[in-house]
């Protein structure tokens, strides 16, 4: 009789690249997470981007011969997860159509696909976890990032998890789903455009009265970090993995040691 | 003919499809003969008096008076009441349907009845719906010699009178009663579907009554038996 | 109409410091949005329908030179006319010669975004024809000389304050003194200065929002009644329609209805939906003598079998820019041709070019709503990226995009050369945002640090830190 535990699951993290630029801090906070709930984690150092920019250019060679490089990192695992809804989402439902009708690229990219997570949904839906060991003493409120609402669904997964954050208070903002304005190259091609988009977001933040705000992608984050701070704004920016790995005692994004 | 056949052609290239195809033919021949039903919704599945009820939720929902009648012989006095309590005129316009001359009108003294299409002056309108259709609280007329389309329009007040066996649950089985009247493929010139009077939010977004057509809905539902 | 959309960042920052347009477009957020959730969450049904819907107009465009030729022949049986037009030009002369014929020298139009594509307004008063829109937002703006802001609220871009001017300078016959201050006042004002223009007509004008093949009857779908007086009361009623109109039956009519209205506007149904099938019969009261159809081509047969077919599914609801935040942000007459928002995005460079429209499809933050919302599920995005796609194929997008972006994929491929490189940038930058750990300026970043501070990174990457992280791990292990 086999009286061993089961093989844990191996996880390869996509960090993405925004997160090992500017945030490691939330590459940490997902190995904890995901190392928490019985997880065993890698993270290939072939990685770089998942190729949206790129993609989002119109720049389709480009795409391809990075969605390849990502590929043949990541194949070997059980699952991939990333901690960003849009590049999981890219992974997830935009590598396959990279490669439809070529074969063998296209099943690798589908298989690829199919065990692709955004970290937070990855944690509840397949992990199972429902609550976390975390505190935060504070009020704090959620952005949905729009590639993780919309491509992948995820809205009530990281709420539930904040919700066992002891101390945590989690009011919603007006208009919660609502594009920030980030949109990758978007906020620089149509800064302007950009920048109206980000206020309507920035006011929704401060009536709602929180001290923190939370969301699940970087790109998002960044952004709407910028324009609190630019405002002079005290709301201090993070992401959701930081709080619910307990993370949360370096400085806010942007803030430094100020 | 030219635009034509170029467009054709052109749809044709497009689709990569040659202009005798008896496959494409037949898809389509079928489709017209057979009119599939899609969707239909639940709302709308209930027995008659539910139904009617419904009708009657829906259509105050979007901003119609309704007026239930037990019999055809009241409806002249449900309209004179109506007109009564607008401090309307005592003239309605309508036109020669046959259901509508065989109600009692000279039984409401003084009420004036103008057959014929509407003139612009015409405070009020009758009409008899052919159909009801519950899930939306919508009336279905059409035009025909003695059913005039400008009298649903031009004057402020519309006042319709439908038969509670007449209202159905969803919009395809009026339509199909249409079908059946006029024949497979067939229409009227002119078939209404109004859900409630008239109206426009384009200042500002604020939904107002009466923008061209009428200012105000009056259904006059007779249950019948 | 002239087409503006290669200025549209310039029209976009005009319409952003546009201190009456920004009020304006604060009712297209409250209004549009919360409505049609009320109306959907009410309708079970909606996410079947919406499926339903799409596959009505997949099968039909697959079908439709058949579905045309069954059309026109149901029109020809009950007594009408169809014509065939290949191009705005061509609607624009065939519509001239209906009038012409039929002594016209007053159009009505009930409202149709088709003759907004075809310029036909324009023309018509070139022509020495009046044309009078009727629909009361499409009237303000026939006023100003202005194009709809919207494909189902023209005039959502103008405060009550503004239509009250335009009435006091145009209706100059009415007393000065007369209070228009309430929404109420200005609508029944327009409604008495149209009525008198409905029988003036001789030739009445509108869309269509289908065109049935199985019975060859046109559809309106309106709230106003405008459009029905425009078509009953002149001797001659002429449908404007682009081919993608047709569905095949009434049942399959019924199924988009079921998602038109509610998508739109939040209706259940809108009030006025109206099947017109030829002219009126022997013996009818009222109704017009003659009954034209023009079917216009104007660029869609070229959409068929390719990447931007699915766009011929759209009905016209206005859902995708009455959800979308650019939309929001600048109004509609920053695209700078007749169709705004995200189905314009992904329409506009379809039939004026995408050397013209380029910025419509770039302009998106891929947010997804439209295509949630779409009740046609359209892929609005993943059609936009297609434009991209095809611009950057054909070297339209501007030379410092194209070598940023070049520089960056060229290391995102190589991942050793990318990680050497990262690992000196990244605590160079740290160093450089200091104490703050944000930047107010960054020289290559001026779009992002003109409005908004750029947040510095942590000390290191996550990859230098991970490394260190593992061989530690194994150190200690040995």
């Amino acid at each position: 009789m086999d009286t061993r535990a089961p093989k844990p699951p191996r996880v390869g993290l996509f960090v993405t690249c925004l997160v090992d630029l500017f945030r490691p801090t939330v590459g940490f906070a997902s190995v904890k997470l995901l190392e928490e709930a019985g997880c065993e984690v890698d993270v290939p150092m072939a990685q770089t981007c998942c190729g949206q920019p790129a993609y989002n250019s119109g720049d389709r060679a480009d795409t391809i011969a990075i969605a390849k490089n990502t590929i043949e990192a990541f194949e070997e695992y059980d699952y991939v997860v990333a901690p960003s809804g849009s590049c999981a989402g890219m992974l997830k439902k935009h590598y396959p159509g990279l490669f439809a009708g070529e074969g063998m690229w296209e099943a690798r990219a589908k298989a690829l696909a199919e065990k692709t997570y955004e970290l937070v949904s990855f944690l509840v839906d397949v992990m199972g976890v429902s609550a976390v060991k975390a505190a935060h003493d504070g009020t704090v409120t959620y952005h949905d990032s729009c590639s993780g609402l919309r491509e992948l669904g995820i809205a009530e997964q990281p709420r539930r998890l904040l919700a066992s954050v002891s101390g945590l208070k989690l009011v919603e903002m007006h208009d919660a789903d609502v594009c920030c304005g980030f949109g990758g190259t978007f906020c620089v091609k149509y800064p302007d455009i950009s920048n109206k988009i980000v206020e309507e977001k920035t006011a929704n933040i401060a009536a709602s009265g929180a001290d923190t705000l939370l969301a699940g992608d970087l790109g998002c984050l960044m952004n709407m970090a910028g324009k609190l701070q630019r405002q002079g704004s005290a709301v201090k920016v993070r992401h959701v993995a930081e709080v619910l790995a307990g993370m949360d005692d370096g400085p806010a994004i942007g803030r430094g040691k100020d | 003919m030219s635009g034509r056949s170029v467009i054709l052609a052109r749809i044709r290239t497009a689709l990569k499809v040659a202009p005798d195809d008896a496959a494409r033919a037949s898809a389509v021949a079928g489709r017209l003969a057979a009119s599939p039903l899609g969707v239909i919704p639940a709302r709308g599945q209930l027995p008659q008096k539910e139904r009617v009820e419904l009708f009657c939720r829906m259509a105050e929902k979007v901003s119609a008076t309704v007026k239930r009648v037990r019999k055809a012989e009241s409806v002249p006095k449900a309209v004179a009441a109506y007109l009564r309590a607008r401090n309307l005129p005592a003239s309605v316009r309508m036109g020669a349907d046959g259901r509508l001359k065989a109600m009692p009108w000279t039984s409401v003294r003084s009420l004036e009845v103008k057959n014929g299409p509407a003139e612009p002056e015409d405070m009020v309108g009758v009409s008899h719906a052919v159909a009801g259709v519950a899930e939306t609280g919508t009336i279905v007329l059409h035009s025909g010699a003695d059913n005039p389309t400008t009298v649903n329009f031009l004057p402020e007040h519309h006042i319709v009178v439908v038969d509670a066996k007449d209202i159905t649950g969803d919009l395809e089985t009026a339509l199909s009663g249409i079908r059946q009247a006029f024949g497979k493929g067939e229409m009227p010139r002119t078939l209404n579907l109004i859900t409630g009077p008239s109206r426009s939010g384009d200042i500002e977004q604020k939904l107002l009554l009466g923008a061209h057509g009428p200012r105000a809905l009056h259904l006059i539902v007779v249950d019948g038996g | 109409m002239q087409i503006t959309s290669p200025a549209f960042k310039e029209n976009a920052r005009q319409a952003l410091a546009d201190p009456q347009l920004q009020k304006a477009m604060l009712h297209v957020r409250s209004g549009f949005i919360d409505k049609r959730q009320h109306a959907v969450d009410a309708l079970p049904e909606f996410e079947a329908l919406r499926e339903s819907a799409r596959a009505i107009k997949d099968h039909t465009l697959a079908h439709l030179d058949i579905y045309l030729e069954a059309y026109e022949e149901k029109v020809r049986a009950a007594g009408g006319h169809v014509h065939w037009a290949e191009t705005a030009a061509d609607a624009r002369r065939i519509i001239l010669d209906i009038c012409r014929a039929a002594g016209a020298r007053t159009v009505t139009k009930g409202k149709s975004m088709i003759t907004e594509e075809i310029g036909l307004n324009e023309f018509l008063e070139k022509e020495g024809i009046r044309p009078v829109e009727t629909d009361l937002g499409e009237y303000i703006i026939q006023l100003r000389g202005e194009h709809p802001s919207h494909i189902i609220a023209p005039a959502v871009h103008l405060t009550k304050d503004q239509v009250e001017a335009d009435f006091r300078r145009v209706h100059d016959h009415l007393p000065p003194a007369r209070d228009l201050s309430e929404p109420e006042s200005l609508l029944g004002e327009a409604r008495r200065v149209l009525r008198s223009q409905y029988f003036q007509a001789d030739v009445g004008i509108t869309g269509a929002n289908f065109l049935v093949a199985e019975t060859g009857s046109s559809v309106i779908v309106t709230n106003e009644g405008n459009g029905d007086l425009t078509q009953i009361l002149p001797k001659v009623h002429v449908v404007v329609a682009s081919i993608e109109k047709i569905v095949p039956t009434l049942e399959d009519m019924s199924q988009i209805l079921r998602v038109l209205a509610r998508s739109a506007t939040g209706q259940d149904m809108s009030v006025y939906t109206t099947l017109s099938t030829g002219p009126r019969r022997p013996g009818d009261p009222d109704g017009p003598e003659e009954y034209h159809v023009v079917l216009l081509d104007n660029g869609r047969s070229a959409m068929l079998g390719t990447e931007f077919q699915d766009m011929l599914r759209c009905i016209r609801c206005g859902a995708c820019m009455n959800h979308c935040p650019v939309y929001h942000a600048v109004g509609g007459h920053a695209y700078g041709w007749v169709y705004p928002g995200p189905m314009g995005a992904v329409l506009t460079p379809s039939l004026m070019g995408v050397d013209k429209a380029g910025h419509l499809p770039n302009a998106s933050t891929f947010c997804g709503r439209c295509e949630a919302v779409c009740p046609m599920k359209i892929p609005l995005p993943k059609m936009m990226r297609h434009w991209r796609e095809r611009e950057f194929s054909r070297g339209l997008n501007p030379a410092v995009q194209r070598y940023g972006l070049g520089a960056w994929a060229f290391f995102a491929r190589r991942p050793r050369l990318y990680r050497v490189l990262t690992s000196l940038a990244v605590p160079a930058l740290a160093l450089l945002g200091g104490r703050r750990g944000r930047f107010r300026h960054l020289p290559l970043a001026r779009g992002w640090t003109k409005h908004r501070d750029f947040p510095a990174p942590e000390r290191r990457t996550f990859m230098q830190q991970w490394r260190e992280r593992e061989v530690w791990k194994q150190e200690a292990r040995v």
